[in-house]
């Protein structure tokens, strides 16, 4: 045996360090070339480390949340086989080495189904735990891999929690949950998430906005009817390039012809400079839902596009934040920031500002309501907005003035186009 | 030109990992090519298991007999004469075993529809690869290539093998005369094993062992039995010993060898007629034209890497067996190779096993599965542990399989009795061993053990015991 150790590796895209998202490992484990070890975040993606050696884990650098640097000691080893020089001078396994590439000299014709290409490292990938842990008889666990069961989320019922074929069955019969548990009984238990990553960052970005930012927020209820028509009619005319139009694209328009006229709040307040930056270009934050969590892609220079434009635009950045693709340029820059949720749009909020900007444009659920007008009730579409603002520089007259200018040009849609 | 034969699977070696998964790949209709430069069966078969358990075997009769001869006879029973040993004849015997195990691999192999060729393999590229058969060549593009090239003798480079008076495993058990005197080089299973046969057969045995114990793979406790089997039956073991060189002493009939060691810093030496090295093996990775394949080995260079299935870093090409990796066994071998011929065939498979037997066949014999309570300990375990003795089985006194001192040992979690692992030393306990491997993998616990009736007399019932006594109540030990 001997004390090997390992550091992190160079992944890559000039990122000289990442942080510690998950151990998949504790010390005195012992662990086997190739399991996963750690998971590391960097600016750009979560890459899963394998681990270059087998042997006991006899230390681990960096807790989880740790910034650590390529290059610096992140696990110690007792390994088989030979002694490095020094214990700590170990060898350095090349990029491809602790990533696992493999390669091929073979045609990539037949896809192997073993390659995972550095470009797109897989995202916290799980390690499927050796049967260690998991009480299962051979037949047990063929079936489980064959039913794509991971058999660590499930309850076994036998003795020493051993997992029993009924228990697959319950499983599998359930489409893929535990057995459900007797209703009304109470629950002590706790669950421990360590606040990391993106929602660390996320969580910072939050506590900075509201600490430093005076918020006041605003509502306004908006008769959408006539831009529903003129949306449906474009739609229905459509080219086959063209994507289908949501209200949003009209907003984004509206708002860009909007901050002509009220400058102040298409702004970014420097704190430190004692500053306020107005800007020209209207580059449109648009606050995107993503598996890993909140994203703002930015949709650059809506004052320079038509609705298809800022349409299109729109889906490639918030598809991109999605999927994972979404380049630097893609993700900073905005002056203004947009946030809707869809279906889920509900009746109103009260959105956080994206500090440094000085306004936030919520756009909450279309409806079909009962409306006055002149002197009868109709059926008219309302879509509520809400809308926060920075007091310090946008007073409660001017995001006022911006909002009902706004629905002005949403209630009567040709004059987003003027 | 050279003939091209295109296949899905080629198998690339034809022993107990190999044949295995050349047999199932058939089985499963892909179309199959295996080839072994040697003889089918491999080490296992031909120059290692078998032949060394038919010797040993031998020897175990040899001793009996000479006991009845002894004055007064033994249990009643006496022979007149004392016997008398043909060592050719015994070795001869040992060969009709090995022929017909060696023709049963290749008409298993064909009968399930593999092609079966005798030939050297090198390959050319990832999945190419000319074979060279008595002067003929033929060309084999594979779809998929299973390396099962096995694993060589070490040896040792001052006092290489003749197969003369320096023995390898493989000499040692084609031995034409018994030699009064023999060193073992290395106190590992195969010098053991072959020790204890020889020993009961009447060669006076040293064994040098270079480090301080023999045997390290099994503990302390388990392997004890071993050694006052040892010290009785005469064998001399130098702990801490190394091997220095070899000078030989006389010619012809009657010749010695004498081995140079050193020990405790002082140089010794010991005239013997035959040393045997037995001081591990070595994957076998050179000679076949692993450097064109582009296949990567592991961080010591000692074996190619593979993952759970087998996979080494070229997409299609697997590795199994001795050359794939610790341990080097047999058994591990076959249920690799039945593993990688079903992921081929596209069944999702994965080596999840929970444990991997290991036994050692000598006198008295022992059986490891799972963690002992050393290792059980070291992992964080909670554990509790109990020990049966063979000399409170009926069955056991009846076979004298208790004259050895052995006994069964359980290791369970306190907290939920699952049983982590199991150790036994004594005679005739390797056939026991089958259910202490299904127990681990089922993921028994103490009491499913203890709620299966074992029938009496036998010397499963020990196991039953064992499993009591580690929850506290058994019948037959205090």
């Amino acid at each position: 045996m001997a004390r090997k150790a390992f550091k992190l590796p160079d992944i890559g895209e000039g990122v000289v360090e990442g942080e510690v998202v998950t151990w998949h490992v504790e010390v005195g484990a012992s662990v086997s070339e190739d399991d996963s070890i750690v998971d590391i975040m960097t600016d750009k993606s979560t890459v899963t480390i394998p681990s270059p050696y087998s042997g006991v884990i006899v230390a681990l650098h960096g807790e989880i949340g740790d910034m650590v640097a390529v290059g610096a000691v992140l696990v110690e080893f007792d390994s088989e086989g030979e002694a490095d020089d020094s214990p700590l001078a170990p060898e350095e396994p090349d990029v491809e080495e602790a990533l696992d590439v493999v390669e091929t000299s073979d045609p990539p014709a037949r896809a192997p189904e073993a390659a995972s290409a550095i470009t797109s490292p897989p995202v916290a990938k799980v390690s499927t735990a050796p049967s260690g842990p998991v009480l299962a008889s051979p037949a047990v666990r063929r079936r489980a891999r064959e039913s794509g069961v991971d058999l660590s989320a499930l309850k076994g019922t036998g003795p020493g929690g051993r997992v029993q074929q009924s228990d697959l069955d319950a499983y599998l019969a359930t489409g893929g949950s535990s057995p459900s548990a007797p209703k009304q009984v109470s629950r002590n238990g706790t669950t421990e998430i360590k606040v990391v990553g993106l929602r660390r960052k996320i969580a910072e970005q939050m506590v900075r906005s509201k600490s430093s930012i005076p918020h006041f927020s605003y509502f306004e209820e908006i008769d959408i009817t006539e831009l529903e028509s003129l949306r449906q009619l474009l739609n229905s005319s459509r080219g086959e390039e063209q994507p289908k139009l949501t209200y949003l694209p009209f907003i984004m328009m509206a708002l860009s012809k909007a901050f002509v006229r009220h400058e102040k709040c298409n702004a970014i307040y420097d704190e430190e400079g004692e500053v306020v930056i107005q800007h020209e270009a209207v580059n449109l934050g648009i606050a995107t839902q993503t598996d890993k969590g909140l994203f703002v892609p930015v949709v650059k220079h809506v004052e320079s596009m038509d609705v298809w434009q800022a349409a299109s635009e729109m889906q490639r950045v918030t598809g991109s934040a999605r999927d994972g693709s979404a380049t630097m340029e893609d993700l900073t820059g905005s002056t203004f920031t947009i946030t809707s949720l869809g279906r889920e749009g509900g009746l109103g909020a009260t959105p956080i500002i994206n500090h440094p900007e000085v306004g936030i444009l919520g756009i909450h659920k279309a409806r079909d309501m009962p409306v006055a007008r002149g002197g009868a009730v109709e059926i008219r579409r309302i879509m509520n907005v809400s809308s926060s603002w920075d007091h310090r520089v946008v007073d409660g007259a001017d995001g006022a003035a911006l909002i009902q200018d706004l629905k002005r040009m949403i209630e009567h849609p040709a004059l987003i186009f003027m | 030109m050279v003939e091209v034969r295109r296949c899905e699977v080629l198998v690339v070696g034809g022993g107990p990992g190999g044949y295995v998964a050349g047999i199932r790949s058939a089985q499963l209709g892909l179309d199959t090519v295996i080839v072994e430069g040697s003889r089918y069966g491999g080490t296992c078969l031909i120059r290692g298991c078998i032949p060394s358990k038919a010797i040993i075997h031998a020897a175990d009769r040899f001793e009996s007999l000479s006991q009845h001869a002894n004055e007064g006879g033994h249990m009643g029973i006496s022979v007149n004469e004392a016997p008398s040993l043909n060592m050719k004849d015994l070795v001869g015997w040992k060969d009709k075993i090995v022929d017909r195990l060696n023709k049963g691999v290749e008409s298993l192999l064909k009968t399930a529809g593999a092609e079966v060729i005798h030939g050297w393999a090198t390959f050319t590229g990832a999945k190419t690869c000319r074979v060279e058969m008595d002067g003929d060549q033929v060309d084999i593009e594979a779809n998929n290539v299973i390396l099962a090239t096995g694993s060589s003798h070490i040896d040792l480079p001052f006092m290489p093998c003749d197969e003369e008076l320096i023995l390898s495993s493989t000499g040692a058990l084609d031995l034409q005369e018994l030699p009064e005197t023999a060193a073992i080089v290395g106190g590992g299973y195969i010098g053991l094993e072959l020790g204890c046969a020889l020993a009961k057969l009447g060669t006076k045995v040293t064994v040098i062992e270079g480090t301080g114990d023999v045997l390290a793979m099994m503990d302390k406790e388990i392997r004890r039995p071993l050694e006052i089997w040892l010290k009785k039956h005469g064998v001399e073991i130098y702990r801490n010993a190394l091997a220095r060189g070899t000078e030989q002493i006389g010619s012809g009939k009657g010749g010695k060898i004498r081995l140079k060691y050193e020990m405790n810093g002082e140089n010794h030496s010991i005239d013997v007629d035959k040393i045997l090295v037995t001081v591990g093996r070595k994957a076998n990775l050179s000679g076949w034209g692993l450097e064109e394949t582009g296949v990567r080995l592991g961080p010591d260079g000692r074996f190619i890497r593979t993952d759970r299935k087998c996979r080494t870093n070229i997409p299609g090409v697997y590795a199994i067996g001795d050359v794939a990796g610790e341990p080097m066994l047999a058994h591990k071998a076959s249920a690799e190779g039945e593993m990688v011929a079903e992921i081929i065939s596209g069944l999702d498979r994965e080596f999840d096993n929970v444990a991997i037997p290991a036994i050692v066949f000598t006198e008295p014999e022992i059986v490891s599965v799972g963690l002992n309570p050393d290792s059980a300990r070291k992992r964080g375990e909670d554990i509790i542990t109990g020990k049966f003795p063979l000399a409170a089985n009926g069955r056991a006194l009846t076979l004298e399989a208790e004259k050895t001192a052995g006994f069964i040992r359980v290791t369970a979690r306190k907290s939920d009795h699952v049983i982590l692992g199991i150790q036994a030393v004594g005679s005739h306990v390797a056939e026991l061993h089958g259910e202490f491997v299904l127990a681990l993998e089922m993921g028994a616990v103490l009491e499913d053990i203890e709620g299966t009736i074992h029938a009496h007399p036998t010397m499963t019932e020990a196991f039953h015991e064992s499993v009591l006594k580690t929850l506290g109540h058994a019948i037959h030990s205090a």
